[in-house]
């Protein structure tokens, strides 16, 4: 047993993997989380893109992981200061109660975009303009509706909602919200099947593993339709339905188009734990997010020695590319505290 | 009649061998975020001008980035420069300049033609 501690902050998917392969090799760990449970966001996912494996599954298995001797949990507690000194770092929450370890882990993920931050687009002030989050929960109960509470004979989806946009300040692709409009509107067709689901995208990204194949089943089997345009502003009508305006831009033709409900593919913003204790520590990079020291090998360290980074806290990753994310994180970890004194 | 952002009548293909292309290059030293532009068509759709005329912003600039002149400058004079494509951008693009400067362009390379 090593007689060294780490500490890692955030309790998702990376912080949960990066743990229980710590452990494994005998480091002793706590795991402080500021929530009341364990998960991070995909607590609020339904089914997973893109073999629509059931997420709860996913975190039964996580939480499993958990289960170590070598493992202590803390939940209900956020950390709003990180610091080194000598050869040890130093968090604290705002109760000043203080954890002392010898490295720690960053994996304090992502938040989705604000959708009220696009005023034109609706959200938060009509009731039938939702997003892709409010789509997961609303689909746990297998329950797509209008606010009216009708069954939608007509839903469509807009990428990009949040990203690859420089009037939110965010130049970068989420790179999840495409594939899960995919399969949203998949999942749509399958509770409606004589409903009309419609896509609105600039460039579909389909560069994941089962990606194309589950794109063109949403086209072959379920009829989705993708247009080539952005819509630039969302209305609503006397009978409380919602419509946009587009350009279809492969016939170059504007358009307009009345529909039951608008779903917002809202993306990937650093979360403000992520942003505070990169800024506090000069690991800050771009957009918010933490900065590795480097894009290839050192992708798990930071300029500060002893700071470690896994998952979303870098960039938008998916889950398998966190968790992976995090079982290489633990490598660099395990090499740090052999070789520091 | 609808303008589908070609001619019926006139098969033609876009030959990007005999097009001039360089004439971009003269709207691009004036309005460099031009280049940025990834015709996601948010502009057009938004457009005052065609809520009472076929008018596409996006098409324009796209023909004209492709040496496509022909009843151009026709088709931008239903533009009102009120830079509500602007805001709307999701790559902040200079829309307004784009016609402006495309407006000073184009009736440059006819009077080149007609000296010619
Ligand atoms: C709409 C949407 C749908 C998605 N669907 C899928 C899918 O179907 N399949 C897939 O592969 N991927 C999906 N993803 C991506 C997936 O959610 C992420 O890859 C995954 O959640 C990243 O895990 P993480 O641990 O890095 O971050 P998070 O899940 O954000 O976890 C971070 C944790 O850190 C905690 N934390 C933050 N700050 C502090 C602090 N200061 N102190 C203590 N704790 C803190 C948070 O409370 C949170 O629990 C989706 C993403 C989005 C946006
Ligand atoms: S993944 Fe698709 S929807 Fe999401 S930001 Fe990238 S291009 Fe837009
Ligand atoms: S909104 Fe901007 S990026 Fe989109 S087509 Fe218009 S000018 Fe180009
Ligand atoms: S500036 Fe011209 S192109 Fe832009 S919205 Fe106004 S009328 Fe339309």
């Amino acid at each position: 047993m090593m007689d060294k501690k780490v500490l890692i902050i955030g309790g998702g998917p990376a912080g949960i993997e990066t743990a229980y392969s710590l452990a494994l090799q005998d480091v002793k760990l706590v795991l402080i989380e500021k929530d009341a449970d364990v998960c991070g966001n995909i607590k609020n996912w339904d089914k997973l893109f893109p073999d629509f494996k059931n997420a709860s599954e996913v975190r039964e298995k996580l939480i499993r992981k958990l289960e170590h001797p070598n493992i202590e949990i803390i939940t209900n507690t956020e950390i709003t200061k990180l610091y080194p000194e000598g050869n040890s770092w130093f968090a604290k929450n705002d109760a000043e109660k203080i954890f002392e370890a010898d490295a720690v882990l960053l994996a304090t993920g992502f938040e989705v975009f604000d959708a009220k931050r696009k005023e034109e687009l609706g959200y938060g002030i009509y009731d039938n303009v939702i997003t892709s989050v409010d789509f997961e929960k609303m689909y746990k109960s297998r329950k797509i509706l209008t606010s009216e509470g009708r069954v939608p004979q007509r839903i469509a989806f807009l990428n990009c909602v949040g990203s690859r946009d420089e009037k939110v300040g965010n130049h970068y692709c989420s790179r999840v919200c495409c594939i899960n409009a995919v399969k949203q509107a998949i999942e749509f067709k399958q509770l409606v099947p004589d409903s009309k689901a419609y896509c609105f995208y600039m460039d579909m990204r389909m560069a994941g593993q089962f990606y194309e194949e589950l794109y063109r089943k949403s086209q072959e089997e379920y009829g989705v339709t993708y247009i080539r345009g952005r819509i630039s502003e969302a209305a609503v009508t006397m009978d409380n339905r919602i419509q946009i305006k587009a350009e279809d831009t492969l016939s170059a033709l504007p358009m307009k188009m009345t529909v039951d409900l608008l779903v917002l593919m809202v993306g990937i913003e650093a979360s403000a734990g992520t942003t505070l204790l990169s800024e506090q520590n000069n690991v800050l990079g771009l957009y918010g997010f933490a900065k590795p020291l480097g894009l290839y090998s050192e992708d798990n360290m930071t300029a500060k020695s002893g700071l470690f980074l896994a998952g979303t806290c870098k960039r938008p990753l998916t889950l398998p590319e966190t968790l992976a994310d995090a079982r290489s994180a633990t490598t660099d970890i395990i090499r740090y505290l052999k070789t520091t004194k | 009649m609808k303008h589908w952002g070609f001619k019926i009548s006139k098969p033609r293909v876009l030959d990007f061998d005999t097009a001039n292309l360089d004439a971009y290059n003269r709207l691009i030293e004036k309005v460099p975020s031009a280049h940025r532009c990834l015709m996601c068509g948010a502009c057009t759709a938004t457009c005052t001008a065609n809520l009472h005329t076929e008018f596409n912003f996006r098409n324009c600039h796209l023909m004209f980035r492709r040496g496509q002149f022909d009843g151009l400058a026709e088709e931008l004079d239903k533009c009102m420069l009120c830079g509500k494509c602007k805001l709307v951008c999701p790559r902040g693009v200079n829309t307004r300049a784009i016609i402006y400067n495309l407006r000073i362009v184009l009736s440059d390379l006819n009077y080149k033609k007609i000296e010619s």
